[in-house]
């Protein structure tokens, strides 16, 4: 009885949940005003994909789709690549200072980031790479954040693994990418979700970083497209969709791994 | 082929903390030397070093008599197991193998001829393709054997291979590993706590105690003549039994413990080293297996004691009592039933008896 309420419960919960997302979807493929007519329709009279059209169409939004997809991509691979050398270094070399540079920067992880804006701005216009997929690479090409992750996954590796692979005349190069990366890869890529959802999904920065409308992200021109079609529910709905397909999509492939990467260290295998 | 010699080498950490503390040893070639000790006396330490994991503070190190101490782990053509066999486990068995191989840029097929005859002398062709989790503890640790073995090196360093196994596959890889030191004919230098591994295994075992040496001697002579306290304790199960005391002149020469309950003549051959040390402190120390239920030697001394605990094994009982204000154990040959409490005689063969002095607690030799 107690887990038939709990799933009726759980069942309520998750189509309230999921109530915007649908209608969201249905709103998306139907015809112009048919979102805001009374009584309010849940499902289209008829699905049309008039408004993805007109999206790519007339409003180029191929173009943000594309600048988001770079970006986003770029940015998590990169920060991949430093967040776990970084971590690594952190959790298995000696060197001197090593503690106090580490708690300097975890203590960097309290300042917020919009304080931080203003001068990464000015910073990146001196270099000239405002208006550049650079201005939003360039600042998310390591975080403290990751490297804290992947220094705490990359402490539990035995040194004697490490010391073996040395033994068998690996480099420390060939040690880093043959041992420790392959031994990392629950961790690197519940980073690399992270990491992939917070730039795709980022708006003020690309919005004070990125001035041209054939240079904006997703997200921003998205923006742009409520201030000129508020009158519109259906296109801007449309243009929900696409902003979210690649996140839901990238989510679900990496799920698995993902999940491992939660479970980690709590279990010794 | 290749010997290791090491050159008062010492290992600091900081000012106060010397890890080994000026080591001259030399290993020769072909040679199985084991370095024994209880847990922090610096035997991991003088192993690390040999293979390069740990720098050198001060001191020389050569293997194949060219000095070593700046070259890297990989090119010193060493190889190590370690005590968590360290395995790649993303990895499988043929790639644990071959890395080492792979690495050295060798040509596959050799690769493949090489692995496939180290697999057949560990009887490790069935797993090849399995990884390090799907394998037993015996199974990984044969793969690190493999691993070793499969690069040729000079040198093969155990750093306690075998503490992670239990009792019985311990005593079947033991075997093992004294096969193949026969087998390959290579320098072996091993590392372990365990007495035993060292007095079954080693050609020479090498005793250490907060990080220097105490003696470096063959596994007998060790037994037969260890030059302190320290070393008679550490080698043979059970442990030497040590009664503080001292020597009396009477008529001829007495042992005479602390609390003067336990006396006795000493045998005349004694008397000439001993009789400068008497009236000062010694310890007297005698092997579990020195007592026995008959006299077995002309110079038996018969004692009278009371059973506090009594452990037969079938083949031996092992008897605890009280002897001279120290509880003793000692090793009797035979299946004779005890029970707590008796009362019987035992007889010690006094011909065996090691005499040390309390303030050195170095032997003195009789």
């Amino acid at each position: 009885m107690k887990k038939i309420t709990l799933h009726i419960f759980l069942i309520i919960a998750g189509l309230l949940t999921l109530a915007p997302f649908i209608w969201m979807v249905s709103a998306s493929l139907m015809n112009d005003g048919h979102a805001s007519v009374y009584p309010p329709r849940f499902f289209p009279d008829e699905v049309t994909f008039i408004q993805f059209e007109r999206l790519f169409s007339r409003l180029s939004v191929s173009r943000n789709l594309l600048n988001s997809v770079i970006v986003s991509f770029l940015v998590t691979f990169i920060s991949l690549i430093f967040n776990s050398m970084a971590g690594y270094a952190f959790a298995k070399y000696r060197f001197a200072g090593k503690d106090k540079l580490f708690s300097l920067l975890l203590s960097s992880m309290i300042i917020p980031a919009q304080v931080t804006m203003l001068p990464l701005f000015l910073m990146l216009k001196s270099f000239g790479f405002i208006n550049t997929y650079l201005a939003i690479i360039i600042p998310g090409m390591a975080n403290i954040f990751g490297i804290f992750l992947i220094k705490q996954y990359a402490m539990s590796i035995p040194d004697s693994i490490i010391e073996s692979a040395r033994m068998d005349g690996a480099s420390d190069f060939q040690i880093y990418w043959k041992i420790i990366l392959p031994l990392c890869t629950p961790i690197l890529v519940t980073l690399a979700i992270f990491t992939f959802m917070g730039t795709w999904n980022d708006f003020l920065w690309p919005l004070i970083a990125l001035t041209d409308s054939s240079m904006y992200t997703l997200p921003v021109a998205l923006a742009n497209l409520m201030g000129e079609h508020t009158k519109d529910p259906e296109l801007m709905m449309a243009g929900s969709v696409i902003t979210i397909i690649p996140i839901i999509i990238v989510f679900l492939a990496l799920q698995k791994y993902y999940i491992k990467g939660i479970m980690m260290g709590s279990v010794k295998e | 082929m290749a010997t290791v010699e090491l050159k008062n080498v010492s290992k600091i950490y900081s000012e106060n903390v010397k890890a080994v503390d000026n080591i001259n040893l030399k290993i020769e070639d072909k040679e199985f030397l084991v370095l024994v000790g209880p847990s922090g006396c610096g035997k991991s330490t003088t192993l690390r070093m040999v293979a390069g994991l740990e720098s050198i503070s001060t001191g020389e190190m050569f293997i194949d008599e060219k000095l070593v101490n700046d070259i890297q782990p990989k090119d010193r053509d060493i190889a190590l197991v370690f005590q968590n066999y360290a395995l790649y486990p993303h990895m499988t068995v043929f790639d644990n193998i071959a890395f080492g191989l792979k690495l050295r840029k060798i040509d596959k097929n050799e690769i493949q001829k090489r692995v496939k005859n180290v697999s057949d002398i560990l009887e490790l062709s069935d797993l090849l393709n399995r990884k390090p989790k799907a394998l037993s503890g015996g199974q990984r640790q044969r793969v690190a054997l493999g691993r070793a073995i499969v690069r040729n090196p000079k040198v093969f360093l155990f750093d306690e291979p075998l503490s992670n196994l239990d009792a019985k596959l311990r005593v079947q890889m033991r075997t093992e590993i004294s096969k193949l030191h026969q087998k390959l004919g290579v320098t072996m230098i091993y590392v372990t706590h365990d007495q035993t591994e060292a007095m079954t295994m080693g050609d020479r075992i090498v005793v250490m105690k907060d990080g220097s040496i105490q003696q470096v001697d063959t596994p007998l002579n060790l037994y037969r003549k260890p030059v302190n306290t320290f070393v008679a304790g550490f080698i043979g199960t059970p442990s030497m039994n040590f009664i503080e005391g001292k020597f009396l002149i009477n008529n001829g020469l007495e042992f005479n413990s602390l609390d003067e309950s336990f006396v006795f003549l000493l045998p005349e051959k004694y008397i000439k080293k001993l009789e400068n040390w008497s009236s000062r402190n010694i310890k007297l120390g005698i092997r579990p297996e020195s007592f026995s239920y008959e006299p077995n030697h002309d110079d038996s001394v018969k004692i009278k004691i009371k059973i506090s605990v009594f452990e037969p094994m079938g083949n031996e009982s092992f008897l605890y009592f009280n002897l001279g204000g120290k509880e003793i154990v000692s090793r009797v040959p035979g299946i004779i039933e005890q029970k707590v409490g008796n009362e019987i005689d035992l007889y010690i063969n006094a011909d065996n008896l090691y005499f040390f002095d309390e303030l050195t607690g170095n032997t003195i030799y009789v």
